[in-house]
């Protein structure tokens, strides 16, 4: 496929190359930028010119902020409500995607049309009667507080029925009915190991929504043993006079899992969100 | 929805009659079952509350005490306050910056990434993505910092690189929104020029190799072929922009930090409602103001997206 006929001189992809490079650069620099201020006291941030090279308070940097908020807890919290809501969605939209693709039932299209309006809704609408109705449950300050709002997960219902009628043959349920599979049976033997690429790339969308919501997770919670990573790291910038070194080496370890993992399973992140905004 | 409850409850108190039941009964209990999950909890977080916000944006309640109806009140309240039409502007303002930029560059990106002649195409690919993978909240932090008002920050020496005087960056009026749309801008550019990029593997490539016959040129081929093929996917990515820019809260709330709610050079319409109702204990209003954005967001979209196909229908009548 790459080596499809062009026309175009070698000498002419040189501007292209530039751009692209200098696209790339402009992406990742703040990475780099990033590591080097972590490892950097706070007076580094007032020399001129700029420091560009790491230097030696990586670790004295961290501890700062494993004194000023709760990290870990926040880390933990963070990898528990991704996790949950993740799964959670997984199976409600495969039930749902399920029942979308392969059963019959009065009112089906209307349904459907149901869930793709919901995608219409902006989330600030309900905002404050989500927040009271939490407060209400006493679930301020709690994980099922910040995880029950992402459980609507119109688009993950939409990625399921249509790769479980791409992918699921009717032939295959017919038989297993012939064999007396019930359809809970047809599900969990039949469905779920097909949709297994669907799961990766609707779970990717997902855990990636949580991780990264912020709206939400900062008008729940509010105390800081209950603190996710972003609102964590955002109080971190509350203070008056603000450590910049402490700061980013903050948003420095929060993002380093992340891109470790995105760069481990970068084909399956970049092609989660063609599939999951295209189909 | 009410059939989904029944149905869910007749099929968990009758398992011993299920056997008698025909195939057809059982596949439609099932169906109901099975999408019920979703739309239970849709019923109580997200419909229930959505009809709440309309009802309340006609009352007076500070979230503890009596409710007291008072018609278009908190809408004239909100429609009269200066700082809503200047968060309007600001989003608005923002909007424009962070995203119609983008989205052109994004084109571009796409166009050379999909060139079959430029080698290290993976590599490009991904390092333009990674900014999409940080979280708003690391964004708005690390970028808090290169636009610190210092004089010594990061964006200010490049400043002066050019010539240019330092900016309060967090405090001026055309900083703040700069620097916001630029954080904006490096986040979703990646993200837009994947999805171009995928619209653009999807145009067959005979199509430019009947127009190379043609004569056409690469400026012809890239208006004539390339748009408007790319057409649904620009629709898309507009569409999403709009939503997107019209709901801005993380970003400028974290890039301000503690000054964040009580100045008014980065509020948008989010934060000015987020403001009415947690800082200010007036859910009416606040809610009046959700109403008026959805109002606004929908109105938004629906002029982008006709704007957007317009342009492709243009464009066709010339292949």
């Amino acid at each position: 496929m790459k080596k499809g006929k062009t026309t175009t001189l070698k000498a002419g992809t040189i501007p292209v190359y530039i751009v692209l490079s200098l696209a790339s650069i402009l992406s990742i620099f703040p990475f780099y930028w990033m590591f080097v201020m972590a490892s950097q006291p706070s007076a580094a941030y007032n020399s001129i010119p700029p420091t560009l090279l790491p230097g030696g308070m990586l670790i004295e940097n961290f501890q700062k902020v494993l004194d000023t908020i709760p990290f870990f807890q926040a880390m933990w919290n963070t990898i528990l409500l991704c996790t949950t809501v993740t799964l959670a969605v997984l199976v409600i939209s495969s039930l749902a995607g399920f029942a979308f693709a392969k059963f019959h039932f009065p009112g089906k299209n209307f349904l459907f049309i149901c869930i793709l309006l919901t995608m219409v809704i902006p989330p600030q609408l309900g905002l404050i009667p989500q927040y009271y109705l939490i407060s209400q449950l006493g679930w301020l300050d709690t994980l099922l507080g910040a995880g029950v709002l992402f459980l609507l997960n119109p688009l993950g219902i939409f990625l399921m029925r249509q790769y479980i009628s791409e992918s699921v043959p009717d032939e295959l349920i017919e038989a297993a009915k012939l064999d007396g599979c019930s359809n809970f049976r047809i599900y969990r033997s039949i469905v779920l190991p097909i949709v297994k690429p669907a799961f990766a790339t609707l779970g990717i969308i997902v855990f990636t929504l949580v991780w990264g919501e912020f709206l939400w997770q900062f008008t729940v919670l509010r105390d800081p043993s209950s603190y996710t990573l972003q609102v964590a790291l955002a109080s971190l910038n509350n203070a008056f006079r603000v450590d910049f070194g402490m700061l980013v080496s903050g948003v420095f370890w929060a993002t380093v899992p992340l891109i470790v993992i995105f760069l481990m399973f970068n084909k399956l992140f970049i092609s989660s969100i063609t599939e999951g905004s295209i189909k | 929805m009410e059939n989904a409850h029944k149905q869910q409850q007749r099929a968990s108190s009758a398992p011993a009659a299920k056997s008698s039941l025909s195939e057809k009964k059982k596949d439609m209990i099932s169906g109901y079952l099975y999408v019920a999950p979703f739309f239970i909890i849709f019923a109580i977080i997200g419909l229930y509350p959505a009809a709440f916000s309309i009802v309340l944006a006609f009352q007076d309640w500070n979230g503890l005490g009596q409710m007291d109806f008072v018609g278009l009140r908190n809408f004239v309240v909100v429609l009269q306050d200066p700082l809503f039409w200047k968060s309007l502007y600001n989003t608005v303002i923002i909007g424009l910056m962070g995203t119609a930029p983008q989205l052109i560059v994004g084109i571009i990106l796409a166009y050379f990434l999909n060139m079959a002649v430029i080698k290290f195409t993976n590599f490009f690919r991904v390092t333009i993505f990674m900014p999409y993978i940080t979280s708003m909240v690391a964004v708005a932090l690390v970028f808090g910092v290169f636009f610190s008002s210092n004089e010594t920050a990061l964006a200010n020496y490049v400043l002066s690189l050019f010539g240019m005087d330092p900016v309060n960056w967090k405090t001026s009026e055309w900083g703040a929104k700069i620097a916001i749309s630029l954080m904006v801008f490096w986040r979703w550019v990646g993200y837009n020029t994947i999805i171009y990029l995928a619209g653009l593997q999807s145009i067959p490539k005979d199509l430019y190799e009947a127009a190379t016959i043609d004569g056409a040129n690469r400026v012809q081929q890239f208006l004539h072929i390339t748009v408007p093929l790319l057409k649904p996917f620009i629709i898309l990515t507009v569409f999403m922009s709009t939503v997107g820019a019209l709901q801005l809260f993380a970003e400028p709330t974290v890039f301000l930090g503690g000054s964040a709610f009580s100045r008014d050079e980065a509020m948008t319409v989010v934060m000015y409602l987020y403001r009415d109702a947690f800082n200010l204990g007036s859910f009416g209003t606040a809610s009046a103001t959700a109403v008026i954005l959805l109002v606004i967001i929908v109105g938004a979209t629906a002029l982008n997206t006709w704007l957007t196909s317009g342009l492709g229908r243009k464009k066709k009548r010339g292949v």
